[in-house]
């Protein structure tokens, strides 16, 4: 085992409770906790909203998905960016200048209807636990793969510490936390890619897609997990080992699905429902995740809001040029992953295997891993956050004198559900299941947030037809994915990137009942207009 | 939770007329009273800004959304090598960050000049 791996992890680890601890100095008050007394400035708050954002699916999943499937799925990290922009263009600014804490507070605030308000916090907590527990698995196996040691232990360490940095710091703490992750996410990525490219260049840059096929670099062994038929021809069974000189043709395996030569070069082998409904999903999903807008009040004013919105999408930006490359590199330093289709594994496993096992090859190592440790610990943190944020101000209720303490009991609460799920769910497909959640988000928050910033007709009735018609179509369609039996190809791509079909469901639903219910309109939605929209030098 | 509670406190009451600190002058009070002249000023606000997030947003359908449609259509496209490089790699993996990112700066300028001309528009009865 690489013999800098530990200390790497134990250092950040530290790091991270200790940015947390100092954190904890300024947090005194409930409000604290909540939105750090909006006192954060645009470029830590930018770079903790960034920190928050990049998650597992982006760190790892990308680079992934990438080596498995080539250009298609690069609409991922595109629209992981894009989301931002949407957000910028429709939501930021006004719903900051809302005043409201969280989902349902806007809800409240736009609408007055405590219906809509339990509606809208039952979607923030599925939300949130779909989005908790592939983080915790993310850890959970990038403990296994590099350690050798147990899923669980990966899964309940991270948990742990993640809950106790939330309930003892608060977001204050969270986001000095978070914008150290940011860095070091990026780093983490960035140093190795310069290391990985002269590397390449050194190799007398082999290309991506021989036309012969790929070969493997080094002599490499494969143990296969499932039985399978390699190259449609030779059976082998689960548990053989088999062993590949340097130069060996790189065999396809029956069981993992990838593209190969031209397929995975170019464009297209997605099918176009798939690839908007992706697309539509990442764009507008990114405004309706929880942990992403409870960022958004720790902005002094509307004006702010945006300028952090986009130099957000910078920073997120600049972050995504780097997964994609690990995943081409990855076509020729680690092959064997397309054999095992332990793809997610790419980035943790390329230093090593394209720069040798000497200490800079490990010490390289290392550092990505520090990086993925980061990834799940600062999303999971925000989401905690937001969670139990929503837990306490929505379901604890104990109104606006709510103690410290009660926060910190939300949190644990918010915590429990997906650590317990994560130890016993550990074979669901991680970036699958962020891509579910950015579905549901933008079938549900995002309808309601557009056009109950921009549209006066808006009814509560109208809201919570729509929050239930499409944000319930898209839960309805997780479920069956993640749960469900296996469906016939024809109707799966409909359920499993319900995108394309729940969002304008959600859209026309919110729409036309609101039209027909047009005397439910709040009686005071110009003077809610006015405060969402007029610059706040207006009001003194 | 139970389906009988209360409903909850609105925590957070910012209402633009107790923020108003005596200092009031005609263009606010049109504002806060919900006059008539005050809610078209106010729609007219929205409508500037919805039209600069609309108009934006079919920048980045026709600049990116369409590429989908394009490579389908045209298969040739894909097949383009600049630099060395497929075009859609270049494409998705490289220019559409800087893309969106002009995007998102111009919008941010043309927004807060929205947000000063109603300022203004607001302010200049008084003066």
């Amino acid at each position: 085992m690489n013999p800098y791996l530990v200390p790497g992890l134990v250092l950040v680890l530290l790091l991270t409770v200790a940015i947390g601890a100092y954190g904890l100095r300024f947090a005194r008050t409930t409000s604290d906790f909540l939105v750090a007394s909006r006192s954060v400035s645009p470029s830590w708050n930018a770079a903790a909203i960034s920190g928050e954002y990049l998650s597992a699916a982006s760190f790892l999943g990308v680079a992934g998905l990438v080596l498995r499937y080539g250009v298609d799925v690069l609409w991922y990290p595109v629209g992981f960016a894009a989301g931002y922009l949407a957000l910028l263009l429709f939501v930021a600014a006004p719903l900051r200048r809302s005043g409201a804490f969280t989902l349902p507070d806007f809800c409240q605030v736009r609408l007055r209807s405590s219906v809509l308000r339990r509606l809208a916090t039952a979607f923030v907590l599925f939300i949130g636990c779909l989005y908790l527990l592939p983080q915790l698995q993310g850890a959970g196996l990038t403990f296994s793969t590099l350690t050798g040691g147990s899923y669980a232990w990966g899964a309940l360490v991270v948990g742990v510490v993640v809950t106790a940095n939330v309930a003892f710091g608060g977001m204050r703490a969270i986001t000095f936390v978070q914008a150290f992750q940011y860095w070091l996410k990026l780093t983490a990525l960035a140093v190795p890619m310069i290391f990985l490219i002269l590397q390449w260049q050194a190799d007398g840059r082999p290309e991506v897609t021989p036309p012969a096929g790929a070969v493997f670099p080094a002599a490499t062994t494969v143990v296969v997990e499932r039985d399978a038929v390699l190259d449609g021809t030779r059976v082998v069974e689960a548990g053989e080992t088999l062993h590949f000189a340097a130069g060996d043709r790189v065999p396809r395996v029956s069981t993992v699905d990838a593209e190969f030569g031209a397929a995975w070069l170019r464009p297209g082998e997605r099918g176009l429902f798939a690839t908007y409904s992706l697309i539509l999903a990442t764009f507008l999903g990114t405004m309706g995740l929880p942990h992403v807008l409870v960022r958004f009040y720790t902005n002094p004013d509307g004006a702010s809001a945006r300028r952090t919105t986009l130099v957000v999408l910078a920073m997120v930006g600049l972050f995504y040029l780097l997964p994609t490359l690990y995943g081409v590199l990855g076509r020729i330093y680690t092959p064997q992953l397309l054999m095992t289709g332990n793809t997610d594994a790419v980035v943790l496993l390329l230093p090593e295997a394209a720069l040798g096992d000497g200490h800079l090859g490990r010490l390289l190592g290392a550092l990505v891993t520090a990086g993925a440790l980061a990834a799940f610990l600062s999303t999971s943190s925000g989401l905690l956050t937001s969670v139990a944020g929503v837990i306490f101000t929505d379901v604890l209720r104990p109104g606006r004198n709510g103690s410290v303490r009660d926060f910190r009991v939300a949190t644990v609460l918010a915590a429990l559900v997906p650590i317990g799920l994560a130890l016993y769910v550990s074979d669901m497909d991680v970036s699958r299941v962020v891509g579910l959640a950015f579905a549901v988000a933008a079938s549900s928050f995002c309808p309601l947030l557009v056009l109950g910033i921009w549209w006066r007709g808006l009814t509560d009735a109208g809201a919570i037809a729509g929050l239930i018609a499409g944000g319930g179509a898209a839960m309805a369609a997780v479920l069956l994915t993640v749960l469900g039996p296996p469906l016939p190809s024809s109707f799966a791509e409909f359920v499993g990137q319900p995108a394309a079909w729940t969002v304008p469901l959600s859209f026309l639903v919110m729409v036309g009942v609101s039209l027909l219910t047009g005397k439910r309109v709040p009686p005071d939605v110009g003077a809610t207009m006015l405060r969402l929209h007029a610059p706040e030098s207006l009001r003194s | 939770m139970a389906v009988d509670d209360p409903p909850p406190r609105p925590r957070v009451r910012v209402v633009l007329a107790d923020a108003r600190s005596g200092t009031s002058d005609h263009g606010s009070a049109d504002l806060t009273e919900q006059t008539p002249v005050g809610e078209a000023l106010v729609k007219g606000l929205v409508r500037a800004q919805l039209a600069l997030a609309l108009r934006l947003s079919l920048v980045v359908v026709a600049g990116l959304g369409t590429l989908p449609l394009l490579f389908a259509a045209a298969p040739a496209v894909g097949a383009v090598k600049v630099f060395g490089v497929h075009l859609p790699w270049l494409l998705l993996g490289l220019l559409s960050f800087p893309f969106l990112v002009g995007v998102g700066a111009a919008y941010v300028r043309w927004a807060e000049r929205n947000e000063q001309d109603f300022a203004a528009l607001i302010r200049r009865p008084e003066r």
